[in-house]
């Protein structure tokens, strides 16, 4: 047994225990339940509610199992008649001023408060006096307050100081008249706000878009992933008579804990907005139809296998699942074309063949945390992947040296290093850490670099960024979004990498929406099938598809007008097409200017699918909710579609056949993320015009610029940004 | 014994010199020679701390732990930043020794912290005072350590000893949980007063996270009188483990009320007795021996009582703070809790649940008594929500709140019932005695 060892005993039940524990800590892993409201394994320990106080041997007076350090020999006994009675006086304390209304409270059915006062509540109140009332407080679309049955665990201040960051006066008052103050207000105001619903064990703080709908025993739940960015959080959708009612997060410790983004929480009411498509649409006489499905795919079949199959562009959301990317790359190259693209916002595909098979971010998630030193370059991170940017935080938290090289004005609540650089300046700030990391290293950088860009003009921020990369024995390079979209992303990307391999440091991507990682796995690419096997003759990629038209456009779960780097562009391109079918679950205005079909597929929420992460991980999921209308999930229709067009080997008979057989046509070992040879810095033309727009945290897809509610926080309005 | 004696003056001792809060009255009568020993190199460290072990002071704040013992808590040679705290927020309500302290003998609580410092390795020291005794204590308190300084009693490098000792004051706002050592940190660090829970103590993890040490002014301030006459008089002053003097801060119903500082143990009726005995020539009905917190004690128990930790802790009550609070026979005792526990519930920091939700519903309730709408039941449930607060939160001003109910109903249960029975009305009015 080692020194830091000790043995407990908790209800005659021996345990072991890691010095420094606390008890509440030992017995939840062991599985004996002791009562809690302010304790919260990711937050600190408040000690506050007293409703978890056991009974110790020897020691005078009942102490609270969440802050009392184990010690060797200690005696516990959570269930004896002195445990009971203590927690017992505390349920009683809690509830005198608690409103007793539970019928007309949105908490009711899923309520500790509630659940324990059955455990450990009087049936009767003895308290006779007048109770307090407290004021509501409005703090946005997304939370709704009813904070008289507030019961001041601190648990929604705790979060937002400790996970969230922003450091404001948590409570205000003293005494009975203590309440959570206007603190909440501001808190509200970023982008995990929606966790405080979680944490609050009682009907204080709810989901405002929930309020009312449903009870919790009405629900299923089932467990699904986020569909918004490439962290992959997982979540579950409570779903009531085959409608998502709403979302909460479902705890993974190696991804999500048990956090969610607002965005993967609240998006979920776009799936029901008033623009799906309930009914395949097809333009007959300039005017759209409803029409029955046999009738629109054979449609679509004939005038694909009219059109000469070099003349038809193939264009599909990062965001698709991996079936429905395999199943596109598969109709594209089963007609005869590589014209195929998922890379819809980038700008520079100049050195496509040295692009990693799969894109991830060179580490995995948990390491990240303990990492020594992180360069975090063109990335709005907060925005692109806000999990991400929360596990970055910890890692700052835990002494891990954090870099930005990012353009001025983003937030980070943690200490870090920030170059304030302007997207035009990208490369020059790298130029610039190249020569910083030969003064940190001695080493020189190789001839390519010296001939492209200045290295000598770095300052103190430079020299200060390359050394913590240089010292650290985990250092991660990590490339945004804001980078893969850069006019120059190939210069950068080699930039960063001669940086990297000078500074020992991993290099990686943050990859674009739920799942680029896994439309390039399975081959969503001009000059890569399948597994990453090069095509004999590339294709066009989305750029050149999207510049001058084709005859036919096949296009999949997205809105060219917003999610392509020059939107009207591609929709006069469109326009000037013979034929374009559109897969989406929704109807866009523009849509109907350049559309010949529209076909409606569903959301992540009514189909069975598989996202890749920014790690490698596969993570599968069922269907949770019944399509609108008559949409079908995407892979059905791609599967029928081919079987229209009489390609061959097509007859998969659900969602797992096609998952299998994506998986099998991608290497189950992943290669170690390093660019290989020295890239080509020969990029395309760099033009300021084309600068990457702004992330936008609530514009990111169809289904969150559909969200009623995350469009009308300030974070989507663009005021007050904390 | 004449307790009088001048010689028994331990914090008090230049009371009646002219401007005693001077640095030069203040030298008069030997203050800074403790001090000045420490910074020649006389006296180490060690010999401090075995010092006052062996005097046997106790922590003059309520609690009375013994302060030699505590000091030794102190991880003295570890690195880093370590702190004396003193804990001038006095708000306990009765009591009133600080305030004197701060006002005429300022100088011996500067040398005390800067002993004490120097004894446990803390190179900054801090002195809380509460607001409310911005218009005398603070300004005086202030003057003190600017002579201090301007003597080069204080600072860096004091008279090329290699000692520092910087010395600060921070005035708070008015809040009696402050004054929980805990709270206090937390104020001092610029945050809502709100006790921390133990384990740490702030021995471990004080101010700023740093090793520190809390203790009272008066502790504070005896210690130069302690090292300068000697433990061993000092032990000798009061009985058997409650060495010293203490300050009676004596209130209430008798002829001269005021700040008495006297031998550890002295009888209760000679106490009385030097407080010219209970007023208007009545009887006395009741004593709070230590600080409105401490179970009260009916006269006729503490007339047989000597006024130290031991004695009054077998009685049932504690020493407290040595704020004694008599009681003529006119008092009303439900009006008398109703008072308390006014204070206590306004004084909750609101933190844990038992003390905010247990506080209210305890004054409440003994309202509605007095309002008239009491209940027999009343009585059987105050003693339970009473008993279900103490022990049971963070700071014991959970139990602070809940021993005078306790007492209260077990001594003058008869005078509740009486007011429950009659509509609200006070026992001592049927008495025809008038109302205190
Ligand atoms: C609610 C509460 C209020 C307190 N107020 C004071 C105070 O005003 N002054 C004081 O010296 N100690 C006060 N104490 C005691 C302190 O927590 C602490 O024990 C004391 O300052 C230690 O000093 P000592 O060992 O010298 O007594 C209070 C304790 C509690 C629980
Ligand atoms: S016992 Fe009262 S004053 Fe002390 S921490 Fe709890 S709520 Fe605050
Ligand atoms: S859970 Fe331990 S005090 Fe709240």
């Amino acid at each position: 047994m080692s020194d830091d060892q000790v043995t407990i005993e908790v209800d005659g039940i021996s345990l072991p225990a890691k010095k420094g524990q606390m008890v509440m800590e030992v017995t939840d892993d062991a599985g004996i339940y002791i009562p809690r409201f302010c304790y919260h394994a990711k937050l600190s320990v408040a000690a506050n509610c007293r409703m978890c106080l056991v009974e110790v041997e020897k020691a005078p007076k009942p102490l609270p199992a969440c802050a009392t350090p184990v010690a060797e020999g200690m005696k516990i006994s959570t269930k004896s008649p002195a445990a009971i009675a203590a927690q017992r006086a505390t349920m009683e304390f809690l509830l005198i001023n608690h409103p007793l209304d539970c019928p007309i409270c949105d908490q009711g059915g899923e309520c500790e408060l509630q659940d324990l006062a059955m455990g450990y509540g009087r049936d009767i109140s003895r308290y006779n006096e007048g109770k307090r009332v407290v004021a509501d407080k409005d703090i946005g679309p997304l939370v709704s307050t009813d904070m008289t049955r507030c019961i001041h665990c601190t648990r929604c201040v705790r979060f937002t100081e400790e996970i969230a960051g922003f450091q404001e006066l948590g409570t205000m008052g003293r005494g009975e008249d203590m309440k959570i103050g206007t603190y909440v207000e501001k808190a509200v105001n970023h982008e995990l706000s929606g966790n405080i619903i979680d944490l609050c064990p009682v009907g204080a703080l709810n989901s405002k878009p929930f309020r009312y709908r449903a009870r919790a025993w009405e629900m299923i739940q089932q467990a699904t992933v986020s569909p918004h960015d490439s962290f992959g959080s997982n979540m579950f959708a409570h779903v009531k008579q085959g409608r998502l009612m709403r979302v909460v997060p479902q705890p993974n410790d190696e991804i999500n804990e048990t956090w969610l983004s607002d965005r993967d929480r609240f998006s979920y009411d776009g799936i029901y907005s008033t623009d799906r498509v309930i009914k395949p649409l097809l333009r007959i006489d300039g005017e759209f139809r409803e029409t029955e499905w046999s009738t629109v795919l054979e449609q679509v079949s004939d005038r694909l296998q009219q059109t000469d199959a070099a003349k038809i562009g193939f264009l599909s959301s990062p965001g698709a699942t991996v079936e429905e990317s395999f199943l596109l790359q598969r109709i594209a190259r089963g007609l005869g074309t590589n014209n195929i693209d998922h890379r819809l916002q980038a700008r520079d595909l100049g050195d496509s063949d040295n692009d990693p098979v799969q894109p991830h971010i060179g580490t995995d998630i948990v390491s990240l945390e303990s990492a020594d030193a992180i360069a975090v370059i063109g990335s709005d991170l907060r925005r692109e992947v806000p999990m991400l940017a929360h596990r970055v935080r910890k890692a700052a938290l835990a002494g891990a040296t954090v870099s930005f090289i990012n353009p001025p004005g983003q937030q980070y609540q943690f200490s870090h290093q920030y170059l304030a650089t302007e997207l035009t300046q990208l490369r020059a700030a790298l130029g610039a850490l190249i020569g910083a990391a030969e003064v940190a290293t001695g080493k020189i950088a190789p001839d390519s670099v010296a001939q492209r860009v200045d290295r000598q003009s770095h300052d103190e921020t430079h020299r200060a960024v390359a050394e913590s990369l240089a010292q650290g024995e985990r250092s991660h390079i990590l490339l945004g979004h804001l980078a893969q979209r850069h006019p120059a992303f190939t210069q950068i990307r080699a930039l960063a990498s001669v940086l990297a391999d000078m500074t020992g440091a991993t290099i990686g991507f943050i990859p674009e929406s739920a799942n680029a990682a896994g439309a390039s796995l399975v081959g969503v690419l001009p000059h890569r099938g399948a597994g990453g096997e090069p095509v004999a003759t590339p294709g066009l990629n989305a750029r050149q598809m999207l510049a001058d038209a084709l005859d036919a456009y096949v296009l999949f779960g997205f809105e060219p007008e917003v999610d392509t780097v020059e939107g009207a562009q591609a929709v006069e391109t469109l326009r000037n097409a013979n034929f374009v079918v559109v897969m989406s679950p929704w109807l866009s205005e523009q849509a109907l200017e350049y559309a010949d079909v529209i076909l409606p597929i569903g959301t992540f929420a009514e189909t069975a699918g598989t996202y890749v992460n920014l790690e490698g991980r596969w993570q599968s999921f069922s269907g949770v909710a019944t399509p609108v209308g008559e949409a079908r999930p995407g892979w059905k229709v791609l599967r029928v579609l081919a079987n229209y067009l009489h390609l061959d080997a097509f007859d998969y008979n659900d969602a797992l056949e096609v998952t299998v057989a994506a998986r099998e046509a991608v290497p189950v070992e992943l290669q170690d993320y390093r660019i290989g040879p020295m890239p080509s810095m020969d990029g395309a033309d760099f033009g300021d015009d084309l600068m990457p727009a702004p992330i936008s945290l609530y514009g990111s897809d169809s289904l969150v610029r559909r969200s009623r509610p995350l469009q009308r926080t300030p974070l989507a309005r663009g005021v007050g940004e904390s | 014994m004449n307790y009088r004696e001048n010689e028994n003056l331990v914090a008090f001792a230049p009371f009646g010199l002219e401007n005693s809060w001077t640095l030069d009255a203040y030298r008069s009568i030997g203050g800074y020679q403790s001090w000045q020993q420490v910074l020649s190199g006389e006296l180490s460290a060690d010999d401090i701390i075995d010092k006052v072990k062996a005097s046997g002071l106790r922590g003059r704040g309520g609690a009375g732990f013994p302060t030699g013992l505590k000091w030794s808590f102190m991880p003295r040679n570890a690195p880093g930043q370590k702190y004396i705290v003193c804990n001038s927020d006095e708000s306990e309500p009765g009591t009133c020794h600080d305030r004197d302290i701060l006002r005429y003998n300022p100088h011996a609580l500067i040398e005390g912290m800067a002993i004490a410092g120097y004894a446990m390795g803390a190179t900054v020291g801090y002195n809380y005072i509460r607001g409310e005794f911005f218009a005398e204590p603070v300004p005086r308190f202030e003057s003190a350590l600017r002579e201090a300084y301007e003597a080069g009693l204080l600072g860096q490098n004091i008279n090329g000893s290699g000692i520092d000792f910087d010395l600060h004051m921070f005035v708070g706002a008015g809040a009696y949980i402050c004054g929980e050592e805990t709270g206090l940190l937390e104020s001092l660090e610029g945050k809502p007063g709100r006790p921390r829970f133990k384990p740490p103590f702030p021995a471990n993890y004080g101010l700023y996270g740093k090793p520190t040490t809390v203790n009272n002014t008066y502790t504070l301030a005896s210690v130069p009188t302690i090292l300068r006459k000697g433990p061993e008089w000092f032990a000798a002053l009061g009985p058997e483990k409650s060495g010293g003097a203490a300050i009676y801060s004596v209130s209430g119903h008798v002829e001269k009320p005021g700040n008495y500082e006297l031998p550890m143990g002295i009888p209760f009726p000679d106490l009385l007795e030097i407080c010219g005995g209970i007023w208007k020539g009545r009887k006395l009905k009741a004593v709070i021996p230590g600080g409105s917190s401490v179970p009260v004690m009916p006269g006729e128990v503490i007339m047989e009582c000597n006024m130290d930790y031991e004695s009054l802790r077998e009685a049932g009550s504690a020493l407290g703070t040595g704020a004694v609070v008599v009681m003529d026979e006119t008092t009303c005792m439900v009006r008398m809790l109703e008072r308390i526990s006014r204070f206590y519930y306004a004084e909750s920091c609101g933190q844990c649940t038992p003390c905010r939700e247990g506080t209210g519903w305890l004054n409440r309730v003994i309202n509605r008594v007095i309002d008239g709408k009491g209940r027999s039941e009343d009585l059987d449930m105050l003693v339970e929500v009473a008993n279900k607060i103490e022990g049971h939160t963070i700071c014991a001003l959970g139990d602070a709140a809940a021993w005078p109910v306790q007492s209260f109903i077990k001594h003058y249960r008869h005078e509740f019932a009486y007011m429950i029975e009659h509509g609200g009305r006070s026992i001592v009015e049927a008495d025809g005695k008038a109302a205190a």
